[in-house]
């Protein structure tokens, strides 16, 4: 059991870590971004929606990473061009890509909030390959904030714009490349969710992932290792809520009340958050225009 | 009057960009636009359901205005909103037999007290653990899902439905409406209730010591700190007022309309909320104007469901996504007016 607990632990995890790579990357470069439920939510329903469609899946990967890149286009232009407020916009965003998806569901296949279920040589039953992925993204951007110049600039213009304008570098453009590089990252866990861990996209497939990504960032202190090491924490407490609810808990045999159980992973991040974590040190310049 | 003109603009401009959406998905924009009118100022009864859905929104909006007053962002109306409906329901089955006047001060007394503990928690949160409100906040909403849908399923279930709702709560605690529209449609008292509340928040916020007091924290922190302003505990009043606020939604929902809770009722009530706020400038009259607005999309967009062959329901949230991104981008598009017309008047 414990093997088995472990390796669906993992398997949460996943898309968990690559929208917390996707929101690292954001938020180093300054950018508060709560836009990854949109990043999950989109990457799985374009996933799921081209699988459908047109049944290959090179262009089921391509247009989820693309589709992720221009939601990713319509923050970066609210955030970074017009100045609207992060947290606003990317509220708003969430919201826009909630309503879009039904309504597009029911224009393209006829069916209210989801896609047609795919059949198994549709999906992705193998989880390693995303975890190979998934491992790479985190090694991949802590390379890139210690050994690539434009990691250093993307850390600068989180930390101390300033610094990095007075040096002739364009800070809009540095944080751009930053949210569409986090973007393209965030929509494999999308991929995930709707051809490796479910059958197709369902209603609010994510389900709150992106915010529990947002909190494991906080909880790793926006640094790549640590990150991943809440994203599991998060995954392991998902998968034991999920083992909890068949087991026999209660005097009279009856399994623990299932709401309390699924709760198990919020009332982790809270706990988490006040009790641990404390007062945090954000990237100095989030949040501000 | 210049903001109120942007502000309009901005409003126009977000319901043109949805129109111009649904034209691309093969629904003539004007039909469209036609559907929302008629569906939620068209007749006596649409107008009732509009001002149904406008209450909470006002509830929620003011909510939301009251902590963005004092520096906090409340993104956690939905579960402040369903813990006040929890103890309303909790009180109204326990204590079903009450005079009639008693029964409602205190069933809204409830909501409040339910929400404002909700809202507290948030409160003390992040001024004694330093823990950020957005992500706190989101976190008991999920919280307060898994706690009401449990309660209401286990400890009030309503033995004689197969839905996920309650027990009804006790006949005297059911608020009436008034006249013809309210046999008509499900507008009740709580409308009036919620007009009282804007007048009472405005007057808190902006005419009392207290809400200066409050204000200043949220404008200048370190001034009020040094002014002697005990900044930590009005943040956690801030809180506790604003979940209270959300909190009576469940006035509107429960004691004016279904008599008991369902699980789920609310479906984004809390979030509509921070986008009526923004839209209302966080001024109480701003918020009720706005309430209306997405109110009216709200029924507007249910009727779009009925009569167009594409269009959800989910319509509404992308219209209020629009005006929510160009009210928050404001400043750039008069800028890039201005631009334009000296380009034009130079040309």
């Amino acid at each position: 059991m414990n093997q088995e607990w472990i390796y669906s632990g993992i398997r949460l995890s996943l898309p968990l870590i690559f929208a917390s790579m996707g929101g690292l990357l954001s938020e180093r470069a300054g950018v508060a971004n709560i836009a990854l439920e949109s990043y999950l939510l989109v990457g799985s329903f374009t996933a799921a929606a081209t699988m459908a469609l047109s049944h290959s899946l090179a262009l089921s990967f391509g247009a989820a990473v693309f589709a992720c890149v221009l939601v990713g286009l319509l923050f970066c232009f609210f955030t970074l061009v017009a100045k609207a407020d992060q947290i606003i916009s990317g509220m708003a965003i969430n919201l826009f890509v909630m309503g879009l998806i039904p309504v597009v569901c029911k224009t393209v296949f006829g069916l209210s909030g989801q896609t047609p279920s795919l059949s198994m040589n549709e999906r992705i039953l193998d989880p390693s390959i995303f975890i190979i992925l998934a491992l790479f993204a985190v090694a991949g951007i802590s390379l890139f904030f210690s050994r690539t110049v434009l990691g250093l600039r993307v850390w600068a213009a989180g930390e101390n714009p300033e610094s990095l304008r007075t040096q002739g570098v364009n800070v809009n453009r540095t944080r751009m490349k930053a949210i569409l590089l986090g973007a393209a990252i965030a929509s494999l866990g999308g991929i995930y969710l709707s051809l490796g861990a479910g059958s197709g996209y369902t209603r609010n497939m994510s389900a709150g992932r992106g915010y529990i990504a947002l909190a494991a960032l906080i909880f790793g202190r926006w640094k790549p290792m640590w990150t991943m090491a809440g994203c599991l924490l998060f995954g392991l407490a998902d998968a034991l809520q999920i083992i909890i609810q068949t087991i026999p808990m209660m005097e009279n045999g009856d399994p623990l009340p299932t709401q309390f159980v699924q709760a198990l992973p919020y009332v982790v991040t809270l706990i988490l958050l006040a009790g641990f974590v404390g007062k945090v040190r954000a990237p100095s310049a989030i949040n501000k225009a | 009057m210049g903001k109120a003109v942007s502000t309009v603009f901005s409003v126009v401009l977000g319901i043109l960009c949805c129109l111009a959406m649904s034209s691309l998905l093969g629904e003539s924009p004007l039909r469209v636009l036609y559907i929302l009118i008629n569906g939620s100022f068209g007749s006596l009864s649409a107008v009732g359901y509009t001002l149904f859905y406008t209450t909470p929104l006002i509830f929620t909006g003011l909510s939301v205005a009251l902590a963005f007053h004092c520096g906090l962002f409340n993104i956690g109306g939905e579960g402040q909103l369903y813990m006040g409906a929890l103890a309303l329901t909790a009180i109204g089955i326990m204590a079903p037999e009450l005079d009639i006047f008693s029964a409602p001060l205190l069933g809204i007394g409830a909501a409040m007290i339910g929400g404002g503990i909700w809202g507290g928690v948030a409160g003390w949160l992040k001024t004694y653990r330093g823990s950020h409100e957005v992500i706190v906040t989101i976190m008991l909403n999920f919280l307060s899902y898994a706690i009401c849908g449990y309660s209401i399923l286990h400890i009030f279930k309503n033995p004689n439905s197969q839905s996920p709702e309650s027990a009804e709560i006790g006949n005297s605690y059911l608020i009436g409406g008034f006249g013809e529209i309210s046999r008509i449609s499900p507008l009740n008292l709580s409308f009036v209730l919620a007009l009282f509340v804007a007048f009472g928040v405005w007057f808190l916020l902006f005419k009392t010591v207290w809400g200066y007091e409050m204000r200043l924290v949220g404008s200048k922190p370190e001034t009020a700190r040094r002014a002697g302003i005990k900044v930590r505990i009005r943040v956690i009043e801030a809180m506790v007022l604003s979940g209270s606020l959300s909190g009576l939604v469940a006035v509107n929902e429960i004691m004016g309309f279904s008599h008991k809770f369902r699980d789920q009722f609310s479906g984004g009530y809390g979030f509509i909320g921070i986008a009526v706020a923004l839209l209302g400038r966080s001024k109480p009259l701003g918020v009720i104007f706005a309430a209306l607005l997405f109110g009216a999309i709200q029924k507007g967009s249910l009727e779009l469901e009925i009569d167009t062959e594409k269009i959800t329901r989910d319509l509404a949230g992308v219209m209020q996504a629009f005006i929510i991104l160009f009210v928050a981008s404001e400043a750039y598009w008069i800028k890039w007016g201005r631009a334009l017309k000296n380009k034009l008047v130079r040309a």
